[in-house]
């Protein structure tokens, strides 16, 4: 199901400055029940990334960091059980996971001889229970499984997403009879950066030549359509004419749709 | 030397004895056949002991016959084509020593020529130009080039006479050469009476700066000063000439030619000076370019009023005879190439067939003088009719030449109602020739805008020599396409600079190539980015700019070739810069000239010159394939093709890797102006004569010559030192080569037709490069006319090759204006022609009124065909070239044989497809390759029997292939392995990115925080638990990552089944869920974590601080589940007792509260002390409610 414009406007136009949580996403399906929450939830993340970075700088200040670990230090500090820095996060217009970081290396950068590295902090937000203090831990956690658009856990489900529209992709592609490499198979040839599917033979969909597929399971909006490009795939970009077929849309029965147009007209 | 011209007109030597005489030393001095009208009675070419004598008498003149003769046409022609900017050059040498005066005082001893080509505003283009010169790889940016111009005698005079001002050495600005920069006379017909217009010396000439072609005309001789009287008729408004005020007044302006001495003959340092002095003026007054010029480059043609040219009528032509010698003679000249530039010469015999009124002079210079006919003393040309009538008279001899040019120009000239006035048979002949033709040659600038794609075998971690080295190239690659990129959207937009925009980041880049072997792999990526780029795709149909293959191809056929020349006239440049442009970097070339100028690092310049130099002597010793001898007659076309479609790739691909060769290899020499002085000229010569050179061309010359591979050698030779720098010229080394061309180009008599010869487009490709070359302002102006007895001494042994590339015919029209994209200048001069005389939209004059038009929108519905052929060239463009060729190849041979033997093709084909190619090429792809080798195969026969068998029969052979061609079906391409489900799996188990989202959002409701009427039941859990375990079966959308986050938040879930954390939807309110409930889904979890999950199940996470925190601020505290679990671990082998042990050991660490601790070791105690063994009561009880209270702490 192609989403119009139109749609795609009405409903980022209710996610502005809504935080991300659980609660949102919920009254979003009550707004939007004929959308897939899939779909709901990419959206909101996109529009939500969109918004993280614009106030992003204005969190890590070191005015701000200082005033919000004191804050979340008074929270707990009365009570412990309370999701202080969940609400610290809501009430800041800010990403609870990211407010979590920011937390955790200000706590870590006070309790330990050397500042915490990267990896460390990456590794503690994955896996909260490594955080030396508990209250902390707990405070993190909740943050983490109640942020729908950051965190380990998000980036995760994004990934999968990702997986699994590249395994329909390569099922289709295979049911069509189309010959590809894949991305496996063009790293094993040396390629460090590669589309999903590079097509052996071209073929052409609606009068478009097609070279490559690539499945991105977000919605391509303008902005991240134009970035995306620019990332990655210019030196891939063989000719004026070559295409891609870039896979925006979430829903395989586009995906299905899209391929059943596929023909090699071979004579 | 005029006592030679007067000789020929008093007939007292004919002309054949003539051009021997002059030519003595070239071998093929004889007058040829088709050279010698039918026309001329033969008296003209009696040759006797008398005229030998007298000529010998001035042989020591005899090599300045020729540039005299081509100055004296030029000054005769002044009052004609006053204008100057597209006039060919003159030739140096020649002061017009008159008969019984040859020594006569040097310098205007005749005074009264006028001032052709006012020389006047290189001053003003070179200072405008100079900033940019860094970016011009022009070396002087667009700025001043010369002309040829008289300098011979009067050369050195002026070099000495050390005029500082860039009108020392006679140079005016040549065209910059920049696509779309107009040549303003083309299209704007002189008003030879308009003063303004045409302002004697010292104005500056029209044309925006460096748009002009100058003249390398050297002595300022007195102008008429009749012009001065001749009142301007007002015609029509100014054309966007004459920006700077005309001098006029201050130089007077004497009479062209014939009135002997101006009163006073002023001294010539005088008018020099006044000459300084405006020239000065003229510098402050305008570093930049005054005139408009339009948005598309082109010159808008501003007259408004009638622009009618003045009729020519062959009954008013005065002094035929002497006209008809003089063009013999010239013509002869021509046909011997002793004149340096064979199109410069037909380019100014069509301005002298398309002048359109003279300018008036005296009525006394109208009259011709009786008795003064056979002298020069009276003008030659005296009106428009004399003009046309000569310029007809040299076309008629030129008529081969002509014959050869492309269709376009045919046309021009065929309906040229002058030239049907005058030659009513040449005017036939050209129809005919015309009709004939099938040269079709577009002016449109080749298309570009590809880019080299990730080559997996040299791009390859292989192949560098640490993970650093790879990753430093890949992110060199991204930031040079990036920049390329950036390059091409924005390099249009006014007022964007390449070093500002670019150079910074393009010198970081480079600032990256630590390691040699870096710059080797960047460059190679730059060299092929440069092939791919500016080489145009000949022959294969290459798209064209931008969206236009989208909207053309939505036409069809017949509109699209409509739509086409419609386009080629909005794109194609309205002039290349006249006839002779100075080297230039058109299109995408001028991205890697500047961004050789913006990254200047010596290291990227060395290993792109290897790298240039290795492919140059790659490609130009490539052996390429020669068709073989046919045993019938008649032999098709259709065999010659693909040999000159390759022939012309590898050329085009030398020269362009020949002209960047030259530009880096001479770049760090580069200057604006030859030496000043002989003594630093000297000291440069001593430097410079002992640097090797980067390549050595040379010896490749000779190779090439002796080998009869000219044909391929010469034109990337021209183009490698066409860029070379003014002292090039004077090296022993490189003056050898230039004698080499010299003489080669000497003997590319094109008239001469024998066995052995070289084909005649060959030759005529050589001559138009040669001649180009020639032209240069580098190249010294006098080299042409070189001593005599340099050139007696050539030899080249040519007798080693009997049958070399010279003599195939490899080189048609469309590779000829291709290279030499100002022949096309010959065909702009005759549009303009049409459009200015008759007023029809015909030529280059755009009248194109855009409308709209609608539904583009909408999907193109492409035919069939074009999309397969596009098909086709995509599929090729993602194959090994190899592939491409071993297609073709087929294609070729068995659509050539299939013409012979009426065979079909699609038998064939794949066979001798699969022999060619390697064995490991995948089946679809091979597959494809034969496909597309049948069509070709199909399509070449067809071709074939479109010109030779009647439609009838091609309908019927194209439907039997077409028929046989579907009932093939592309094979069925193998299906791929499942991934690691059972092959009875349909893949419908939910996805395990909704998994992740489920079980997370269960995570968040039980941490909290959490609305009243929120929770799940319990039903919900088993549901998810089982979809997991689905999922975890079916494998087919599961990925390490994603099934790592289903394990730890599995153990997540169970730690919240165990502290009894889930808040349980149901009626009648929110409550915990039930004990057994609990188990059952604890047991689910174990048989997961036991069986189906893959990786490793965090377990130890179940004791984790956090993890048993939960249980610690439950009251009354609840252990049964954990304690439970924790059995269940053990006995299934999930958990071994010590890993368990080792994990209460870390929670001493944790800060429990006191009696938490206490209760911890009483209860695992026992645990970890029972012996290994199972605990059936617990299992007994798994599935019903078991008594809460079992293990309940003591509190």
């Amino acid at each position: 199901m192609i989403l119009t414009k139109a749609q795609y406007d009405e409903i980022a136009q209710c996610l502005v400055s809504v935080p991300p949580t659980r609660q949102s996403l919920r009254k979003l399906k009550q707004r939007f029940p004929s959308q897939s929450q899939a779909t709901l939830l990419s959206i909101f993340s996109q529009e939500y990334q969109k918004h993280i970075k614009r106030t992003h700088a204005k969190h890590h200040t070191s005015e701000a960091i200082e005033s919000y670990y004191q804050r979340y230090l008074n929270g707990v500090g009365r009570n412990g059980a309370a999701p202080v820095l969940l609400d610290l996060a809501n009430e800041v217009d800010y990403a609870p996971s990211l407010m979590a970081r920011i937390i955790l290396e200000r706590f870590l950068q006070e309790h330990e001889e050397t500042p915490p590295s990267k990896s460390v902090i990456n590794s503690m937000l994955r896996d909260p229970s490594q955080i030396p203090d508990g209250v902390l831990a707990n405070q993190v956690y909740q943050c983490i499984v109640n942020d729908c658009c950051y965190g380990p856990l998000v980036d995760c489900i994004k990934h999968a997403i990702g997986h699994e529209h590249e395994v329909l992709l390569r099922d289709l592609l295979l049911e069509k009879s189309l010959s590809f490499l894949d991305e496996d198979q063009l790293r094993a040839k040396g390629y460090d950066k590669t589309p999903d599917f590079i097509l052996q033979v071209p073929v052409a969909v609606e009068g478009h030549i097609i070279h490559w597929i690539e499945s991105k399971a977000s919605f391509g909006d303008e902005c991240s359509h134009h970035a995306y490009l620019h990332d990655q795939f210019w030196s891939y970009w063989n000719s004026s004419e070559e295409e891609s077929l870039i896979l925006w849309l979430k829903s395989p029965m586009f995906l299905k749709n899209l391929l059943l147009e596929f023909c090699w007209i071979s004579t | 030397m005029a006592a030679v011209l007067e000789s020929l007109l008093r007939e007292e030597v004919s002309v054949a004895a003539a051009v021997r005489w002059i030519a003595r030393s070239a071998q093929s001095s004889e007058v040829t056949a088709p050279t010698r009208p039918q026309a001329w009675p033969e008296s003209a070419f009696r040759d006797d002991p008398g005229e030998a004598a007298a000529l010998s008498s001035l042989r020591p003149l005899r090599k300045e016959f020729v540039p005299f003769l081509l100055n004296f046409l030029r000054e005769q022609s002044s009052r004609v084509l006053p204008q100057g900017p597209p006039t060919p050059a003159k030739a140096p040498g020649s002061s017009a020593a008159l008969p019984g005066r040859p020594g006569g005082p040097p310098r205007g001893g005749r005074g009264a020529r006028s001032q052709l080509f006012p020389p006047t505003e290189p001053s003003s283009t070179a200072a405008a130009e100079a900033p940019s010169a860094r970016r011009g790889g022009r070396r002087r940016g667009p700025g001043p080039g010369r002309e040829r111009g008289g300098r011979g005698s009067g050369g050195l005079e002026e070099g000495v006479s050390g005029e500082s001002s860039p009108w020392a050495g006679g140079r005016r600005p040549r065209g910059s050469g920049s696509p779309g920069s107009p040549s303003l006379a083309r299209s704007d017909p002189p008003n030879l009476s308009n003063l303004e217009e045409f302002p004697p010396v010292g104005s500056v000439p029209p044309g925006p700066a460096g748009r002009t072609k100058p003249s390398r005309r050297i002595n300022p001789t007195p102008v008429s000063e009749e012009r001065s009287l001749s009142k301007p008729k007002t015609c029509f408004t100014s054309p966007p000439i004459n920006c700077v005020p005309s001098s006029q007044s201050s130089v007077p302006d004497t009479s062209p030619w014939g009135h002997g001495l101006p009163p006073g003959c002023r001294s010539l340092q005088e008018e020099r000076e006044m000459l300084r002095k405006e020239r000065s003026k003229q510098l402050q007054q305008s570093p930049t370019p005054a005139c408009p010029t339009s948005e598309s480059g082109s010159p808008l043609p501003s007259r408004t009023g009638n622009l009618t040219a003045e009729p020519a009528d062959p009954a008013r032509v005065s002094s035929r005879q002497r006209l008809e010698l003089i063009a013999l003679i010239y013509s002869s000249c021509i046909a011997e190439n002793l004149v340096p530039n064979l199109f410069l010469e037909l380019f100014f015999v069509l301005q002298l067939l398309t002048a359109r009124r003279m300018v008036a002079t005296k009525e006394s210079d109208l009259e011709p003088i009786p008795g003064a006919l056979d002298s020069l003393e009276s003008p030659l040309f005296q009106s428009v009719h004399d003009c046309v009538f000569f310029a007809v008279q040299v076309l008629e001899h030129q008529f081969q030449v002509l014959s050869y040019l492309d269709k376009g120009t045919l046309k021009l000239l065929a309906e040229n109602e002058r030239l049907l006035c005058f030659s009513p048979a040449l005017q036939g002949r050209l129809r005919a020739a015309y009709e004939g033709s099938v040269a079709k040659v577009s002016l449109a600038m080749p298309p570009s805008a590809q880019a080299v794609s990730f080559q997996p075998e040299t791009d390859n971690r292989a192949n560098f020599s640490s993970d650093r080295a790879f990753h430093t190239f890949k992110k060199q690659r991204d930031v040079f396409f990036e920049v390329l990129r950036e390059w091409e959207d924005r390099h249009e937009e006014p007022g964007w600079d390449f070093e500002k925009g670019l150079g910074s980041r393009i010198r970081a880049m480079m600032g990256q190539l630590s390691a040699a072997c870096s710059h080797s792999h960047f460059v190679r990526l730059f060299q092929k980015q440069l092939l791919q780029m500016c080489q145009s795709p000949s022959g294969t149909g290459g798209t064209v700019l931008g969206e236009a293959p989208d909207v053309l191809s939505m036409l069809g056929a017949d509109k699209l070739g409509r739509l086409r020349r419609l386009q080629e006239r909005l794109v194609a440049p309205q002039s290349s810069g006249g006839p002779c442009p100075p080297p230039t970097f058109p299109g995408c070339q001028g991205f890697f000239r500047d961004f050789i100028l913006s990254a200047s690092s010596f290291q990227f310049n060395q290993h792109l010159m290897d790298s240039l130099s290795l492919k140059i002597r790659e490609l130009n010793s490539l052996a390429l394939p020669q068709p073989e001898p046919s045993d019938e007659d008649g032999e098709s076309d259709v065999d010659w093709q693909g040999e000159r479609r390759q022939f012309a790739m590898v050329l085009l691909s030398l020269r362009l890797l020949a002209k960047f060769l030259g530009f880096v290899a001479f770049l760090p020499y580069r200057g604006p102006e030859p030496p000043p002085t002989r003594e630093l000229q000297d000291s440069i010569l001593a430097l410079r004569s002992q640097v090797p050179p980067a390549l050595d061309v040379r010896a490749l010359l000779q190779q090439g010559l002796r080998a009869r591979r000219a044909v391929l050698t010469v034109p990337w030779l021209v183009e490698f030192l066409s860029l070379a720098d003014h002292i090039v010229p004077l090296l022993d080394y490189y003056r050898s080569i230039f004698t080499l061309l010299l003489h080669l180009h000497r003997s590319l008599v094109l008239s001469k037709e024998s066995e052995g010869e070289m084909c005649f487009l060959n030759k005529l490709l050589l001559l138009a490069v040669l001649g180009w070359l020639f032209q240069i302002p580098t190249v010294p102006e006098d080299l042409f006319f070189l001593e005599e007895g340099q050139l007696d001494t050539f030899e080249v042994d040519t007798v080693t090759s009997e049958q070399g590339l010279d003599g195939m015919p490899v080189v048609d029209q469309h590779l000829l204006y291709t290279c030499c994209p100002y022949i096309g200048e010959l065909r702009k001069l005759l549009a303009s022609w049409v459009s200015g005389s008759s007023g029809r939209s015909g030529g280059f004059v755009r009248k194109i009124t855009p409308t709209t038009t609608t539904g583009l929108g909408a999907q193109p519905p492409r035919t069939t065909q074009g999309l397969q052929a596009q098909l086709a060239q995509a599929f090729f463009h993602n194959q090994p070239p190899s592939l491409r060729r071993t297609v073709e190849f087929v294609a070729e041979r068995i659509g050539s044989n299939c013409v012979k033997h009426i065979k079909f093709c699609q038998k064939k084909s794949p066979g001798a497809v699969r022999a060619l190619l390697p064995e490991e090429t995948p089946a679809a792809v091979l597959s494809s390759a034969e496909n597309i080798a049948v069509g070709l195969a199909t399509e070449k026969a067809c071709a074939w029997l479109s010109a030779n068998i009647t439609a009838l029969i091609r309908r019927e052979v194209k439907a039997a292939v077409s028929r046989t061609l579907r009932a093939q079906g592309p094979e069925p391409a193998a299906r791929g392995e499942r991934r690691g489900c059972s092959r009875a799996c349909e893949h419908h188990a939910p996805l395990p990115s909704h998994l992740i989202s489920e079980i997370k959002d269960v995570l968040a409701l039980a941490v909290g925080p959490r609305d009243p009427e929120e929770g799940v039941s319990p039903e919900h859990l088993e549901q998810l638990l089982g979809q997991l375990g689905q999922t975890l079966r079916c494998r087919q959308f599961l990925c390490p990552p994603a099934e790592q986050h289903l394990a730890k938040c599995s153990v997540e879930l169970a730690s919240l089944l165990v502290a009894d954390q889930i808040p349980v939807l149901g009626p009648p309110v929110q409550h915990r869920l039930e004990r057994g409930q609990a188990r059952r889904l604890l047991h689910m979890l174990l048989s997961l974590w036991k069986d189906d999950f893959q990786v490793p199940v965090p377990l130890q996470l179940l004791l984790s601080p956090r993890n048993l925190g939960l249980l610690a601020d439950t009251r009354p505290r609840e252990w049964d589940l954990l304690l439970f679990l924790l059995r269940e671990l053990v006995e299934k082998g999930l958990m071994g007792r010590t890993e368990i042990e080792a994990c209460l050991g870390s929670l001493h660490d944790a800060q429990w509260p006191k009696d938490f601790s206490e209760e911890l070791a009483t209860l695992f105690n026992p645990l970890l002390a029972e012996p290994h063994m199972p605990e059936p009561q617990l299992r007994a009880c798994e599935l019903v409610q078991t008594n809460r209270g079992t293990v309940l702490a003591q509190s």
